[in-house]
């Protein structure tokens, strides 16, 4: 099948980011118009006069894809028009900027389906924290240093605050899963209403990883419990993805660049500890280990 | 020009209403028939979306009413809405107008044709909720092409005009109807409603050829490197230029079929002869009128030419307004703190390369709603005729400064 998102677009090699893209739209299918903020998927798919999206496409500013997708929404219910609108966005305008605009479009309760690819900081403009930064990550503007750990504070649950909003159905999902990224898409669709789905999307220079590693990182980023897939339906918890063998921390930090300082500077165990607590309180949240399995202990 | 009338006078009193200017311009959008508004409340524009919104729930209008989270959502919901092909309408004053800056810039780029009252108010610090022009003014460089009404009934019938205008395919451009907030938004006028029928014979439906849609899809909101971009921008510079025809032509077109008259670009009362002509835009040129009558009746020959388009500015039809005045005085809601008032800089600028060489001095006055008076405008002319005989003084000034407060 054709991909909606063409090859030939501009993503360095080793970005999730389109494929989280081409996932989505298979998905969703030909009868989708997309709206999305200014950011990496903006630069690298629509330098003009190209443009790499088969479907309709929009892109008005950094912080109001939701508000723009709103209107989209609005004016095809006048017009009595049938199409699946999308908004397609990056942590940044997510989770910061276009916060106000996003929880409009949810309060108001279009039939938007929102997909934030979560590649955890500002990667458009060089790798500056967003407040999806996971906490002790190495940024530009929280680098790691003598008296810094990287990124001092913990990351902003914008699934809660979108389930806060009572949106019908949030998800996260991840690139390392596709067939569970999809069958999510398709879930979204067939609830009316504004749905939110954030996919964990390694950036190979954000991140910092070997190439050809995203999947494998996405998919240690689940196993260690630090990215739980779940779903929330009309606010109640309503599946998990379930991890055979629990991966500790190590695993997924030692892989990446953005986490190196946390292995050489003095006091790094104690914040590698502070985050395998919090993988901890996912996996008891979530209960994302299956009765009786024993979590790793080990690397490798 | 003359108007041909189509309903004796009778025929329109009987027409008439006394509305707030506030309900005469939604009424007037509700006869456009938009198909998505936007809006969020600030005063003292709130009275056009409460009315627009009572249309809606009494099912008077059928459009998708957003009551959004604010103003710069309000304008990039009508994005979406615009390139999905839908007619669309918001308005907004002052900081909300601050807070729409850059969608202003983005749906004029995207050639959205998006109608917008503004209510003109004052920008805060210090905080201030009555009239001045500050907002719009501020806004001139944003693509959008703004209309300045003098009255109520004028800021109701350039909805329709604007909506001609915007949409027709060589204009695309989106326009901002400027009214003066609670002068002209909240008093209560004998108006002439429209429509829906007559504005149906005046404004053709809205068939845009690019639009959001899966059965072709197209891109909206490409970037464009510096091989593109200036190319980008000069097309909309020109869809500008194409507007000041567009604008006078429109003007005509709805003065034939409703018998209303407010001039193209400009307009112009008792200047034909005068010495010195006062140069405005907005509400005030009602007490301007009052007091041109007064003093020709002194045998004083004074004149006044009314910008009705700002943006595009009409510098050709100034220059032919102004041709023979002795001296020019600018009188304007606004002022550019660290230089002089938009107009009057916009309007010497207009004469520079001409050979009409005349003192023109500029009055950023009525900041903030503070009242301009006959008395003002009397000063203003007595100025300018000092200005005239005796060289300029001062090409700015204050009108009614306080002097104590200082």
């Amino acid at each position: 099948m054709e991909k909606l998102l063409a090859p030939g677009h501009r993503a360095c090699a080793g970005c999730s980011m389109p494929t989280v893209i081409n996932l989505v739209l298979d998905a969703a299918g030909p009868n989708t118009i997309v709206a999305t903020p200014t950011g990496c998927s903006e630069v690298t798919t629509t330098p003009y006069p190209e443009s790499a999206w088969r479907v309709p496409w929009i892109h008005s500013l950094f912080e109001n894809a939701a508000a723009v997708a709103s209107g989209i929404e609005a004016a095809l219910k006048h017009f009595g028009k049938d199409h699946n609108v999308f908004v397609i966005a990056g942590d940044g305008s997510t989770l910061d900027i276009g916060m106000g605009c996003i929880s409009g479009m949810f309060d108001r309760g279009h039939n938007v389906k929102y997909v934030c690819y979560d590649n955890e900081a500002y990667m458009n403009t060089g790798v500056q924290r967003s407040s999806s930064t996971p906490p002790c990550t190495s940024t530009t503007t929280t680098p790691s240093g003598k008296v810094s750990f990287g990124n001092p504070r913990p990351k902003k649950d914008m699934p809660a605050i979108a389930v806060a909003h009572r949106v019908p159905y949030v998800a996260t999902a991840s690139v390392a899963y596709p067939v569970d990224l999809r069958q999510k898409v398709k879930r979204a669709i067939s609830i009316p209403g504004p749905a939110y789905i954030q996919v964990n999307a390694p950036c190979i220079t954000g991140w910092s990883f070997e190439a050809g590693t995203t999947v494998e990182i996405a998919r240690l980023a689940v196993e260690t419990c630090l990215w739980p897939l779940y779903e929330y339906v009309n606010g109640e918890l309503a599946g998990v993805k379930k991890i055979h063998v629990k991966r500790p921390v190590e695993d997924y930090l030692k892989a990446q660049g953005r986490y190196r300082h946390l292995f050489r500077m003095k006091g790094g165990e104690e914040m590698i500890r502070v985050l395998q607590q919090m993988a901890d309180e996912n996996a008891r949240k979530f209960g994302l280990l299956y009765e009786g399995d024993v979590a790793c202990t080990s690397g490798e | 020009m003359i108007v041909k009338e189509e309903m004796s006078l009778r025929e329109r009193m009987a027409r008439m209403r006394v509305v707030e200017g506030s309900y005469a311009v939604a009424h007037a959008v509700k006869c456009c028939s938009p198909d998505v508004i936007s809006a969020y409340p600030i005063t003292p524009q709130t009275h056009i979306v409460e009315h627009i919104s009572q249309f809606v729930a009494d099912g008077e209008l059928d459009s998708e009413f957003l009551t959004v989270d604010s103003e710069f959502s309000a304008m990039s919901s009508l994005v979406g809405s615009s390139a999905a092909g839908a007619r669309c309408y918001s308005s907004t004053t002052s900081q909300g107008l601050a807070l729409m800056w850059e969608v202003l810039y983005n749906a004029s780029g995207m050639r959205l044709p998006i109608v917008m009252t503004v209510a003109n108010r004052a920008l805060s610090a210090p905080l201030n909720i009555w009239n001045d022009q500050q907002d719009s003014v501020g806004a001139r460089d944003s693509g959008w092409i703004q209309l300045y009404a003098e009255d109520v009934q004028e800021a109701a019938d350039a909805i329709p005009q604007a909506y001609k205008i915007a949409e027709d395919p060589e204009i695309l451009t989106p326009v901002m109807v400027c009214m003066d907030g609670f002068i002209l938004t909240h008093v209560y006028e004998p108006v002439e409603l429209l429509s829906v029928e007559e504005v149906e014979r005046f404004l053709p439906p809205y068939r845009p050829k690019n639009i959001l849609d899966p059965e072709n899809p197209k891109t909206f909101g490409a970037f464009a490197d510096p091989s593109y971009f200036t190319e980008l921008r000069y097309m909309q510079w020109d869809a500008h230029r194409r507007a000041l025809k567009k604008i006078e032509t429109v003007a005509r077109e709805f003065a034939e079929q409703f018998g209303r008259w407010y001039g193209g670009l400009i307009d112009t009362y008792r200047a034909d002869d005068a010495e010195v002509i006062i140069v405005t835009m907005g509400s005030v040129i009602g007490t301007i009128k009052d007091c041109i009558d007064e003093m020709r009746s002194e045998g004083m020959k004074v004149g006044l030419v009314k910008i009705r388009s700002y943006r595009p500015f009409p510098t050709e039809a100034l220059r032919k307004a102004l041709k023979d005045a002795d001296v020019v005085a600018v009188i304007e809601k606004d002022v550019t703190v660290g230089n002089e008032g938009a107009l009057l800089t916009d309007l010497k600028a207009a004469l520079y390369n001409t050979p009409t060489r005349i003192p023109v001095i500029g009055f950023p006055a009525g900041l903030g709603g503070r009242d301009i008076t006959v008395r003002d405008i009397r000063r203003v002319v007595d100025k300018a005729i000092a200005a005239r005989d005796r060289g300029i003084e001062a090409e700015i000034e204050f009108l009614n400064l306080r002097e104590d407060l200082l």
